[in-house]
């Protein structure tokens, strides 16, 4: 098939199938069995480990790998999926080498840490290829909670509840799971519809009902489900995006870059997912990274990102960064978005370079113009609305340290609530303690 | 350069690695192979009685176990000495022989415990031209069971007995081949001296079952789900057999007798280190089993660079040089004070030091909040699993303390003098220092 690069404007069928196929193959392939144990054997099985200090969600790592280097996988992901039962997911899309791998002593030693990442995946395929679900529910409790947002701290949540006995509702504003599992993140990281088919493992525990469709403030009230239930977590994620409040924002193919991955991770077929031949990114942070990528990947002749700070303060991890390189990404630094070009039909982005003045960021007069036929918003996410009810911590819920909002009986974790990374392992950590300390505070409360 | 000619019990060879008489030896095809690889010696493959031969289980004939990524550190097998013809294997080895003259070229024997079979049967192999015999006094399965193998090599009667035989037939040199199946090794060599033997080659292989199948619940490895013991060698055995090679070497009675070296020898190091023991030469199997006759290549580049490295000219200037340092755990010097020194530049901060020496020994290194790692001279017996468990080289050393050094642990002032166990107070039978 004849590859379409240089066709102008935002076009569909770029690269041909076959090019699909290996361009959005795993990133990190799973591991034969010899592979993994040789990867396994380097693991020196430190003494409190640093890596599960480095883990949000406290994986005993060096249990889970000595497990595999004697031929027990299965008992290798009990000991994950113990402490996060998205432990498949996060191992796919765990910016390691920011958590645990940057932790391991081998890191430190010769600057090649233990892959962790493709041995807790080795772990938890071995387990999931075999469709057990190694946790059963405590006898049942009588007592109900509902979940907003069928994500991944909702899950998490909803589980650790569901283990306990409690019977769950997890009202989810899409028509799938999965949260950004499902419609965020490259899909060169979950590949094979690995979100959807981990959710169905997960729900084999018992005791979850999951209500598409519904979304806080749509039909939900908070009050509503106060009401209804013993409890609500609230892990509906964000919502919202940042807008970059220059004229022009409307023009058609300035989009949210949330919105574009959304829609490649549900295609499919990528060949017909449109792309533009020149794009811009807006932002430094894992999405900006996702949505250049795969827009490389999709065919793309030129993908720029453009961060209003230096390279250093990008919050995509270094191995993201260089991912993006290696792909042909360029990255440009110290510049800010101050036009969309085109006169309502886009034809590029002005930028203007940005410098430190008193430790503020200024804009300054010199200006460069990028040509674009299609230009992807990164830069940021926001709470969507939320019940007035509910004290926020700068721009998402407060909560403290188990997850407790500052209404009686209300619980919130993952993006949506202040404090910790907006990561998928930290979502899962926030939502299984949540879990508990709800459990706890039904069981005081009977 | 080092000149790494070798003559052992006055049989000359270009260096000193030999096959043992195992598999690799057991036909002219893989002699010539091996000769042309650069091996020094050949045992060849034990040659039994004329008549039918034995036969070999038609399964598997070794099991093993490994490292991680499958490094092969030890073998077992249950083969027994040729299955071939007598009068074939002679043949070969007269052709091979006249071919590589300069190569050392032994027949290893195991017949019954008859004075005629062996008195017979020397003759004629000798006729191949070999260069002398080493008696398979050894294999430790199959061939025990019918009286021969290490069931002669467990009695020291009849090792002297069949030495004699033996002496007396050939005037070649003849080799006894010891098992290390047995309790004290001095027994077997003494007896091997005493029937005139003119060297002992040691360690033939370890009664062992490597594995069980635990699906079968049969021992590896397993014929039609039986197994059996076998011999064990490879990398794993090399301690034993180090052990074994200098009891030899150190013993008044066995000191000098040549001794060729088997057991485990993978690399030139290993074989340094058998011949500082007083193993004139070393023989090698797993290695060559493991990773064909090319690492024979390694073995004498590095041995020559060492010795070159060492000032050593020939092997003989190595033979016997760590042996004056063996000695019985009575003279240790008991005033000889180390401790273990973390260099935190080096330290990973894994903390197994920690965990070792808190979980298994004596509490003596502390772990802070920050993962820093410390000894506690006062509680430091300086045992040395610290060293063995980082896995840093050299991150963790003993320091040795100087006399006049205060011993933390002890509180005693480390003495310039030298003390071991047969002059210390707690030893009832001490004797009062002079």
């Amino acid at each position: 098939m004849t590859e379409h690069l240089r066709a102008s404007g935002v076009a569909a069928g770029r690269v041909s199938q076959d090019s699909i196929d290996a361009n959005f193959s795993d990133l990190h392939p799973a591991y034969a069995p010899h592979e993994a144990m040789v990867a396994a054997d380097r693991c020196y099985f430190c003494h409190d480990a640093p890596c599960i200090t480095a883990c949000p969600t406290a994986i005993d790592i060096p249990l889970f790998i000595r497990q595999i280097a004697t031929g027990t996988s299965e008992a290798a992901a009990e000991t994950i999926l113990e402490q996060n039962i998205l432990g498949g997911m996060c191992a796919r899309v765990c910016p390691t080498e920011t958590l645990c791998e940057q932790a391991c002593v081998r890191e430190a030693a010769e600057g090649k840490p233990v892959e962790i990442g493709r041995l807790q995946r080795h772990a938890t395929d071995t387990l999931m290829a075999q469709d057990v679900h190694p946790f059963t529910r405590a006898d049942a409790t009588g007592k109900t909670v509902a979940v907003v947002g069928a994500g991944p701290a909702g899950l998490a949540c909803a589980h650790r509840l569901a283990m306990h006995g409690h019977d769950v509702v997890i009202f989810e504003a899409r028509a799938k799971g999965g949260g950004l599992n499902e419609f965020g993140i490259a899909a060169y990281k979950s590949t094979e519809d690995f979100a959807q088919k981990e959710l169905d493992w997960l729900l084999q525990i018992g005791g979850i009902e999951i209500r598409y469709g519904q979304a806080l403030g749509e039909g939900l009230s908070l009050t509503s489900l106060q009401s209804d239930f013993d409890a609500v977590f609230l892990g509906m994620g964000l919502g919202g995006v940042n807008a970059l409040a220059l004229e022009g924002e409307e023009t058609d193919h300035v989009i949210d870059a949330v919105a574009f991955i959304a829609d490649l991770r549900q295609a499919e077929d990528l060949t017909a997912l449109p792309v533009g031949r020149r794009v811009v990114v807006i932002g430094g942070g894992m999405t900006a990274v996702d949505a250049a990528v795969q827009s490389k990947l999709l065919g793309a002749e030129d993908v720029t990102i453009v961060y209003r700070r230096g390279q250093e303060a990008m919050s995509a991890s270094k191995y993201e960064q260089d991912l993006a390189q290696q792909k042909g990404v360029r990255i440009v630094c110290n510049a800010a978005p101050v036009g969309i070009e085109g006169n309502g039909s886009l034809s590029g982005v002005t930028f203007a370079y940005t410098e430190a003045q008193d430790g503020k960021l200024v804009v300054t007069d010199e200006t460069f113009t990028l040509p674009a036929d299609q230009v992807f918003k990164a830069i940021g996410q926001t709470l969507a609305e939320t019940p007035e009810a509910l004290k926020l911590d700068g721009r998402k819920i407060s909560v403290d340290d188990v997850g407790r909002t500052s209404v009686a009986g209300v619980w919130a974790g993952g993006d949506c609530a202040a404090g910790g990374d907006d990561l998928t392992v930290t979502a899962v950590a926030e939502g299984r303690d949540a879990a508990l300390d709800i459990h706890a505070t039904l069981a005081g409360a009977s | 350069m080092a000149d790494l000619t070798t003559t052992f019990c006055g049989i000359t060879s270009p260096n000193p690695f030999w096959l043992a008489s195992a598999p690799p030896t057991d036909k002219e095809y893989n002699v010539r192979r091996a000769f042309e690889a650069g091996w020094g010696g050949v045992v060849w493959k034990t040659l039994g009685d004329d008549g039918p031969p034995v036969v070999n289980v038609n399964g598997p004939r070794y099991g093993a176990i490994w490292g991680a990524d499958r490094r092969l550190l030890g073998l077992n097998n249950i083969e027994l000495i040729t299955d071939r013809p007598l009068q074939v294997n002679l043949d070969e080895m007269t052709r091979v022989k006249k071919d590589y003259p300069d190569r050392a070229l032994i027949a290893s024997v195991m017949v019954p415990c008859e004075e005629a079979a062996w008195k017979e049967i020397l003759p004629r192999i000798a006729e191949t031209g070999c260069d002398g015999f080493e008696l398979n006094f050894g294999c430790p399965h199959g061939m025990a069971e019918r009286g021969m193998g290490s069931a002669v090599g467990q009695v020291p009667e009849y090792i002297e007995m069949v030495t004699r035989w033996c002496k007396e037939t050939t005037d070649l040199p003849v080799i006894v081949k010891l098992t290390p199946n047995v309790t004290n090794i001095l027994g077997p060599a003494q007896a091997a001296k005493d029937g005139g033997a003119d060297a002992v080659s040691l360690i033939n292989t370890i009664n062992s079952i490597t594995s069980v199948n635990l699906d079968t619940m049969s021992p590896e490895p397993m014929i039609d789900g039986k197994g059996t013991h076998g011999g064990y060698c490879g990398p794993a055995v090399k301690p034993i057999a180090l052990n074994m090679v200098a009891e030899i070497a150190r013993n008044p009675t066995t000191h000098g007798m040549p001794i060729s070296g088997i057991g485990g020898v993978t690399t030139w190091r290993d074989a340094a280190e058998f011949i500082a023991l007083g193993a004139g030469n070393v023989q090698v199997c797993t290695a060559a089993m493991t990773y064909g006759f090319k690492i024979v290549e390694e073995m004498i580049s590095g041995l020559s660079q060492w010795m070159d490295e060492q000032g050593h000219a020939r092997v003989e200037d190595v033979v016997g040089r760590a042996v004056p340092n063996v000695t019985d755990w009575q003279y240790l010097n008991l005033n000889y004070v180390t401790k273990a020194r973390i260099s935190q530049d080096d330290c990973i901060k894994c903390g197994r030091c920690y965990a070792a020496c808190e979980d298994t020994s004596h509490q003596a290194i502390s772990m802070s909040e920050d993962r820093v790692f410390e000894v506690m001279d006062d509680e430091c017996v300086a045992c040395n699993l610290c060293v063995n468990v980082c896995p840093v080289e050299d991150c963790i050393t003993m320091e040795t303390l100087a006399p006049g050094a205060l011993d933390e642990r002890t509180g005693k002032t480390v003495e310039a003098d030298p003390a071991n166990w047969t002059v210390h107070p707690n030893n009832p039978s001490a004797t009062a220092a002079e």
